[in-house]
């Protein structure tokens, strides 16, 4: 049996991918499902957190919520500050083994993955979100006020569209760093890559040979997703021209105007 | 007195122990146009954020019609659909196209169908000589282009008043003229305005009030006969001076 196994290390690494591919791609599968919903609800409780933060007073609002604007406020900050300034390894064991040991839950792999890399990319991304917010210029949210818009209304059409577009560096950092980071999930039992191939190399103690085809899945799975980031990024800023409308205004109003689509936005 | 529309009462507003408005009143009524001058510092663009409610006054009142617009149980959001502004650095939303710009409030605020919000958005747009740029991104457009789809944007809600905020004063000398040609054109259709400007020539030739403020109280108002002819104010006297002189 163990001659028929390569010894080389090119010989090895042949073997692992026509052998083991199926198992390395489910955990690739497994981390690219987990980088993803983590840093979405992530990016989601981020901008609620974000949000709740940047909520002015002032001196006219009542007193009730003044002292519930400040408890939630607290309350956030803790938070924020908890998961921020914890490592995920030690928050993944913490929480997983303190649901099942006193509260009887058993969370299962992918509901206890997708609830720790959420949680931990949304205290990250409440600061940024927050960062963002203030970061827009206060004359965009006085032009709204003017013309009539809620504090609600200003945030959603005019602050956050901003916003979003100046973060989207800081969410694709996010989003390679949770495909890499998910591997911590390995100590709760999550299969993902790392924990497929820390498997595979046990079954032959070809650790080396193992790493390597795990190196290079991880660094596929990066480079691709920083490509596709900066491609979104370049689609929001829309295109670097414009068309002069022609000079019958009426006919804009009777069919001829139409919104950039992407076909006639990128020229 | 039934068309007045603003009346400003006692009004005064400081920052701290900084106290930058003391006791103003006057009242504006319809088709007004009221120049607010003065020199920078004196309170004239903190006294027009607070008839639009951008900064809240710490004293006194502001009447809309007869209701006090800085208390507690007024909506502001809704008082601003009457009162337009705009601002000296123009304020454009940058994520929105210059007709995005003028239908946004139309559909969200004032809860107008998109249609009848593209045509009244290209209606005030072809007022100011813009409809051609109706795709176009705010920071495709020249200062004296931004400000004068500001003014559409704030003509699409079809305010009662409208204020201006040194509506030039951001803008090269070359496009002050068209900005100035477009507030000319409201004044003939009878728009009422208040208008916080460094132009003595708009204030003189285009208004029927004027109101001369100093470290943070009006020294002197009246027509603009009175007080570009014959100021009685020192301050005024001094302030106009140096103006005539370059």
């Amino acid at each position: 049996m163990t001659s028929s196994l390569p010894t080389d290390f090119w010989g090895r690494i042949y073997f692992l991918i026509t052998n083991y591919s199926s198992s390395f791609l489910r955990g690739a599968g497994t981390t690219i499902a987990i980088a993803f919903v983590g840093t979405a609800v992530g990016c989601l409780i981020g901008f609620i957190v974000g949000i709740i933060q940047t909520i002015p007073i002032n001196p006219n609002d009542s007193g009730i919520k003044k002292i519930l604007l400040g408890i939630v406020n607290a309350v956030l900050k803790v938070y924020v500050e908890v998961f921020r300034g914890t490592p995920m390894i030690v928050q993944a064991m913490f929480i997983y083994y303190g649901a099942l040991m006193y509260l009887g839950i058993s969370m299962g792999m992918w509901f206890a993955a997708f609830f720790i890399v959420s949680i931990n990319t949304g205290a990250y991304m409440a600061e940024t979100v927050r960062g963002g917010i203030i970061s827009v210029d206060l004359g965009q949210t006085e032009g709204a006020m003017a013309i009539g818009m809620t504090h609600f209304q200003t945030m959603l059409y005019v602050v956050f569209p901003q916003t979003l577009r100046n973060i989207i560096p800081q969410i694709g950092n996010n989003l390679i760093i949770n495909i890499k980071d998910s591997s911590v999930l390995s100590v709760i039992g999550t299969v993902e890559l790392f924990y497929a191939a820390k498997q595979t190399a046990g079954a032959y103690y070809w650790y080396f040979e193992s790493m390597t085809v795990a190196m290079a899945v991880y660094l596929a799975m990066t480079l691709i997703t920083s490509f596709l980031l900066r491609k979104w990024e370049k689609k929001l800023d829309g295109s670097a021209v414009f068309d002069l409308a022609t000079t019958d205004t009426l006919a804009h109003t009777s069919g001829m105007l139409h919104a950039p689509t992407r076909r006639n936005r990128e020229v | 007195m039934s068309d007045e529309i603003i009346r400003v009462s006692h009004l005064g507003k400081s920052f701290g122990n900084n106290v930058v408005l003391r006791d103003i009143n006057f009242t504006v009524s319809k088709g007004d146009v009221t120049s607010i001058i003065g020199s920078s510092g004196s309170g004239k663009s903190t006294l027009l954020r607070c008839i639009n409610l951008l900064e809240t006054p710490t004293s006194g009142e502001i009447l809309y019609h007869g209701v006090p617009i800085n208390s507690r149980n007024v909506n502001a959001s809704e008082y601003r659909t009457h009162v337009g502004m705009v601002f000296q650095s123009f304020n454009l939303f940058s994520n929105m196209s210059v007709l995005d710009n003028c239908i946004i409030g139309q559909t969200k605020v004032l809860k107008k169908k998109k249609d009848d919000a593209i045509l009244k958005a290209v209606k005030y747009l072809e007022k100011v000589g813009m409809a051609p740029y109706i795709n176009a991104k705010p920071h495709q457009l020249s200062g004296g282009q931004k400000q004068r789809v500001a003014i559409a944007r704030a003509l699409a809600m079809e305010p009662e008043v409208l204020l201006f905020d040194e509506p030039t004063s951001a803008l090269d000398p070359e496009m002050v003229g068209e900005v100035l040609a477009v507030m000319r054109d409201l004044v003939r259709e009878g728009m009422t305005m208040i208008v916080v400007t460094h132009e003595m020539a708009f204030a003189r030739d285009v208004s029927n009030h004027v109101i001369f403020m100093s470290e943070g109280v009006i020294c002197e108002e009246g027509t603009p006969e009175e007080i570009f002819r014959n100021p009685r104010n020192e301050r005024t006297k001094e302030f106009l001076a140096r103006f005539t002189q370059n």
